[in-house]
């Protein structure tokens, strides 16, 4: 039978030669030996086994036939009659649901250029209006779907979304209350989560946020010149000399009681260098972790960033990525949260059949209760499955976790990057391609690019220090939500 | 394991499913590569048996560029080799304007 390598990635780190696995998500220190069979396997031709090892030196011929075969264990070498990546029926029962993104206002005070929810590229139907406020009733209803859709799951998270969320915190309140009181009644956990602007922070929702140990992201662009070109007020005035004593504030306030306060970047065509960025936000300003994503848009929009900028993110990615290893190697935890996430994804060797959770264990909520897959989608009429009132749609959610299977995605099938990336962000692919089942393929060189950074990290890490990769052994807490998430 | 040394945890739970159970290695590997000639997006022309694509065994997408680049099969489509080496010239991207493609006569 004809044996061929496995779409993988081979590396070296500190004269070691490494594999990742795209079939299983492994990763694993190849011996001369085996390098040698992969290597064979990798021909066209490929290895008929077992009657390559017929010509093969007697003394050599055992640890050949030991090497395939842990080859094939692993993942990186594969028969051809091996069944093709498929996407299974999924299972009858529907998932548990762990989290709710509750957008509880479509209202900002701010208008920042890029924003997908106004800007340009905003998926709403503008002459359609809403509900520019979610109700206390629409919120519990949407808690009670949470709790009865929860399974079995003892830990469940309410996120809170905008618009500016903070603008209906007597929604958020009211929520927490009664979220706290289901999970009392049901004997789950909940925790909460919210990203904000920053603006409407003082002390009373500071308290809040501190008693009730919310995640905490805050949108920011980095020092006062990156901030304000784009994240202003209606004026057109810049919103960082409003925040910055308010943030420092709310980090002070969570220091020691609260959670980890994450900063999330939006990235656009003119972006600042991203350690400089990092250093700001990390050093001066005191955010615990820092979080970097290009802006969602399609590619004609000024603020949309070019290929050559793609590459100087790389570059800067690379550059702080060299720091994140150094404080590695010493046992520091380094804020760099894309970064983080992507180690902590490679350790546990996820192979992800869905490029995230959304419509999985997770859903987003408009102002009005539709349910939406995620809470990019909810002010949208795409993809709308069901209402909090009646319930998720079943067969709608299906059709939309069918359609965005990696297996669907025929460009992945080929790609060593795929057990984490999955074809990416279903709202860029629908801002793009105007289709959410579509892979990004204008991120693929990117994504691969970076993938293959994280790889030779993590190994460098386990080379030099490696029980601080036990920190990943559970998810990571690092952030609230980063790299992909929240771009408001 | 004596030739590879498992680093992340998927590679040593697949060590250890390896040894006792088969089955469990197999689950931990639910994603796959293709089974098919053609690992790319490419438009196709197949049909079934009743005319209609729904049975076939592979996506209808997956032959057409295969059989014009590459593929020793005596295909109803223009050959890059010798005949037709331009008839995709129209079609960038095959993913996004596949339609361009243009019809030929031999």
């Amino acid at each position: 039978m004809i044996y061929r390598a496995a779409i993988h990635r081979t590396f070296e780190a500190g004269g070691q030669t490494f594999a990742y696995s795209a079939a299983s998500g492994a990763v694993v220190a190849l011996d001369e030996t085996s390098q040698a069979v992969l290597q064979r396997c990798a021909t066209a031709d490929g290895v008929d086994h077992p009657r390559w090892l017929d010509s093969a030196p007697d003394e050599t011929r055992l640890t050949q036939r030991e090497a395939f075969e842990e080859l094939v264990g692993m993942g990186l070498v594969r028969s051809e009659f091996e069944p093709a990546l498929t996407a299974d029926p999924l299972p009858e029962s529907a998932f548990p649901l762990q989290t709710v993104v509750l957008n509880v206002t479509n209202k900002c005070n701010l208008s920042c250029s890029y924003c997908y929810e106004f800007g340009e590229d905003r998926l709403s139907d503008a002459t359609r209006a809403r509900a520019p406020r979610m109700s206390e009733e629409t919120a519990r209803a949407s808690l009670d779907m949470l709790f009865e859709k929860s399974g079995r799951l003892r830990d469940l998270t309410v996120t809170f979304f905008g618009g500016e969320t903070l603008l209906n915190l007597d929604t958020i309140r009211a929520s927490v209350d009664y979220a706290e009181q289901r999970a009392r009644e049901t004997g789950k956990r909940v925790s909460f989560a919210l990203t904000t602007n920053a603006t409407l922070l003082d002390e009373a929702t500071i308290a809040f946020l501190v008693e009730h140990r919310f995640g905490v992201n805050i949108s920011i662009d980095g020092a006062q010149g990156d901030h304000d070109r784009h994240r202003t007020f209606k004026s057109g005035k810049g919103s960082y000399s409003v925040v910055l004593p308010r943030i420092r504030a709310l980090l002070a306030a969570m220091r020691g009681r609260g959670r980890p306060v994450g900063a999330r970047v939006t990235l656009t065509r003119g972006m600042a260098d991203i350690a400089e960025t990092y250093r700001h936000l990390h050093d001066e300003v005191g955010f615990e972790s820092v979080g970097f994503a290009p802006v969602t848009s399609s590619s004609e929009r000024d603020f949309a960033l070019p290929a050559e900028e793609m590459d100087r993110l790389l570059r800067g990615f690379t550059a702080l990525a060299e720091e994140y290893v150094a404080a590695a190697t010493q046992d520091r935890q380094h804020g760099f949260s894309n970064l983080h996430d992507l180690l902590g994804e490679l350790h546990r060797g996820v192979s992800k059949a869905h490029p995230c959770g959304a419509a999985l264990g997770l859903v987003g909520v408009s102002t009005e209760g539709q349910i939406s897959p995620c809470h990019r989608f909810v002010e949208s009429d795409a993809h709308v499955m069901g209402d909090v009132k009646t319930g998720i749609d079943e067969k709608l959610r299906a059709e939309f976790l069918h359609a965005g299977h990696v297996a669907q995605k025929i460009p992945c099938h080929s790609c060593f990057a795929r057990p984490h990336c999955a074809g990416g962000c279903y709202h860029e692919a629908h801002v793009r391609y105007g289709d959410a089942g579509s892979p990004n393929l204008h991120a693929c060189d990117w994504i691969r690019a970076w993938t293959a950074l994280g790889l030779d990290c993590y190994a460098r890490i386990w080379l030099a220090n490696p029980g601080y990769l036990d920190r990943f052994e559970e998810r990571p807490k690092l952030a609230v939500r980063s790299s992909s998430e929240t771009q408001a | 394991m004596n030739h590879l040394r498992p680093i992340n945890r998927k590679a040593a739970a697949l060590a250890r499913a390896r040894l006792d159970q088969p089955g469990a290695a197999r689950a931990l590997m639910l994603v796959d590569t293709p089974y098919g000639c053609s690992t790319q997006f490419a438009p196709g022309w197949e049909v079934d048996s009743s005319g209609g694509t729904y049975g076939l065994c592979q996506p209808i997408e997956r032959d057409l560029y295969d059989c014009y680049h590459s593929c020793y099969w005596p295909a109803q489509v223009p050959d890059s080799l010798t005949n037709f080496p331009s008839w995709t010239k129209t079609c960038g991207s095959p993913v996004q304007d596949w339609s361009q493609v243009d019809l030929v006569f031999p």
